[in-house]
């Protein structure tokens, strides 16, 4: 058997999922010297870009701008792209191992985490991930509803999801109107009552995950007032210490920022923000019709682990705070894909570096890779994936230098064309994305926004005339 | 970034042994596995030290005898425990500062885990590429 990989026998790769991971690890396998591969990528959505296009705020197009560079990855010749072709329905393992020699999982971590708490699944009480979604225009959420009528609403959670959250609810209609938010989300949003938002951090300011720019971000909007209280940002004996021993200067530069809002006034604006810090939701309490009124919070304080991590502890101070609106985003896990070995306490596929592991032995399954968050959970940034993807890519190619991949029976690139074409006629080209891009800037142009995107896929499929 | 995305991708092997075996064994498991350490645990699995090829180095310097001599006789007793959730940076200056370079990963009393000090530059090495990337992205190709 003649090793694949070069001109005349090119390595025959399937990406899962378009999202920013499956794009580098594309790049990084066109970019290994004296490897000849060609690459198809497979999206159960028939646009690219997973979350850059779902996740990213759209009042954040700068951090969008990452997709120039995928589809420069995207016009390589050995590239292919497969949208509206869902991996175990469409297609199944059997397929792919039938066509490719190797297969890389990057599917992400698609769904939330619970807080585990009473009341949490009262109406009004929602992942902020499928608000995220909803407002994007992901067609999966886009006949989503939610009650903006409430003029309280709480995120759970400080991270980059639920301060997104937060910002979207806070801003007003003339900063969302020139982005590329979904109309159905621009119209709810523009009927939208919130007064008041809490940004709900169980830890100190200087343990919250968010970056600078986004806080500062916070104290910048148009028509809500930033609202901190002086208590809850002083540091605590523990944090001071440990901010002072490593001297980072960005925990420095974000608590001075913390403390400076603490400061204000509040100038009087339509909405605020509340930024609140060392409190833990314990129950969500509802009215007689099971709509959240109210949550439950406990007051923290820090304690040190034996690894110098600061993590919060429950007092027995509670107090109550009047909601209508809960949105939760405390952690997100992966989801199980058909066949694919998966390891529950981690949320990710069962693997070493990115080879994909057989629960029974714990040996390397032939042939199959993951790379991103369903590999190694959710953390960091779009650009933290690239050096995760490469480390994969790493393992594919120690894998084929030593034989180790599948043996398709049709490696030649038109039967897996013909396959995928027979079984989702109405697949999406990257052509076809392309014109679909088209249409949705220029419908956007005329309206000065960078565009407005089709959030059905009945509607993308009308666009192209199909 | 906490420790959980570490294990995560390391495959759920923990290499362990018991405290009575030899010094001898516990050179083969090392060679064997290409690693740095093992953690010592008794018969119902809970951690009672550590044993690392530093430890061992040491032994023999002033004891030639040392491939028969028990684990439990010469591995490091008092050892520091991470958890799933601990801040990668802070178990990062933990283990700079008191020269650990061997993490046992415990969770509800049940070891799952050892983090090497390389685990964590590399964790943080990527983390950083990462952000520069972006970054790098945003003020080339930012349009707005």
């Amino acid at each position: 058997m003649t090793q694949p990989g070069t001109d005349a026998y090119p390595l025959r790769v399937a990406i899962i999922g378009a999202g920013p991971t499956g794009y580098y690890a594309a790049d990084s396998l066109f970019r290994r010297q004296g490897l000849v591969a060609t690459i198809d990528m497979f999206d159960r959505l028939p646009t690219p870009y997973g979350l850059v296009r779902d996740g990213v705020a759209p009042d954040h197009q700068k951090i969008k701008s990452v997709t120039a560079t995928f589809d420069r990855i995207a016009a390589n010749p050995g590239f292919r792209f497969y949208g509206c072709v869902e991996f175990g329905k469409n297609v199944t393992l059997a397929d792919l191992r039938a066509h490719y020699h190797q297969i890389i999982y990057c599917t992400g971590a698609q769904t939330d985490r619970r807080m585990g708490i009473p009341g949490e699944d009262l109406r009004g009480s929602h992942p902020a991930t499928e608000f995220v979604a909803w407002y994007n225009g992901h067609p999966d959420y886009s006949n989503f509803q939610y009650d903006l009528q409430q003029e309280r609403a709480a995120v759970v959670g400080i991270g980059n999801v639920a301060i997104d959250v937060a910002r979207i609810l806070c801003r007003s209609i003339d900063e969302l109107r020139t982005t590329d938010i979904a109309d159905h989300a621009l119209d709810a949003l523009r009927q939208s009552r919130i007064k008041e938002v809490y940004l709900l951090g169980r830890r100190g300011p200087a343990q919250a995950a968010f970056t600078n720019p986004e806080i500062k971000e916070l104290g910048e909007m148009a028509d809500a007032d930033i609202i901190v209280r002086p208590e809850e940002v002083a540091l605590d004996d523990l944090s001071r210490a440990a901010v002072e021993k490593s001297q980072d200067r960005a925990t420095m530069k974000k608590v001075e920022i913390l403390q400076g809002y603490a400061l204000r006034k509040p100038t009087g604006k339509s909405r605020r923000l509340i930024s609140r810090y060392l409190v833990s939701p314990v129950e969500l309490i509802g009215n007689e019709a099971g709509q959240v009124v109210a949550m439950r919070l406990v007051k923290n304080i820090l304690v040190a682990t034996p690894t110098g991590t600061l993590q919060a502890k429950a007092t027995d101070q509670f107090e109550e705070l009047p909601v209508g609106l809960v949105f939760r985003s405390v952690g997100y896990r992966g989801v199980p894909l058909p066949g694919v070995p998966f390891h529950e306490k981690w949320g990710v596929i069962l693997n070493e570096k990115g080879r994909v592991l057989d629960p029974d032995t714990q040996q390397p399954v032939i042939g199959e890779y993951t790379a991103g968050w369903i590999k190694r959970g959710p953390s960091g940034v779009i650009g933290t994936n690239k050096p995760d993807a490469a480390e994969t890519v790493t393992c594919m190619l120690e894998d084929l230098a030593r034989g180790a991949t599948l043996q398709p029976s049709h490696p030649e690139p038109s039967a897996a064309d013909a396959l995928i074409r027979g079984r989702q006629p109405n697949c999406f080209s990257w052509e076809d994305w392309l014109r679909l891009d088209k249409l949705e800037v220029a419908r956007g142009g005329a309206v000065g926004r960078p565009r407005v995107k089709f959030t059905r896929v009945a509607d993308m499929l009308a666009a192209l005339n199909r | 970034m906490n420790i959980a995305s570490i294990l995560a991708k390391k495959g759920p092997k923990v290499f362990t042994i018991r405290p009575e075996q030899s010094i001898r064994q516990a050179l083969a498991l090392l060679a064997e596995h290409n690693i740095g350490a093992l953690v010592v645990v008794d018969k119902a699995g809970k951690p009672g030290g550590i044993i690392s090829e530093r430890d061992i180095v040491r032994e023999a310097a002033r004891n030639e005898q040392v491939f028969s001599k028990a684990v439990s006789e010469i591995m490091t007793k008092e050892v520091i425990v991470g958890a799933p959730q601990d801040d990668l940076i802070s178990v990062g200056n933990t283990m700079t500062e008191k020269r650990i370079r061997h993490l046992p990963i415990m969770d509800k009393g049940k070891l799952i885990g050892i983090v090497t000090l390389g685990d964590v530059v590399k964790a943080q090495r990527d983390r950083y590429r990462g952000e520069v990337d972006t970054l790098q992205i945003q003020i080339m190709e930012g349009q707005t």
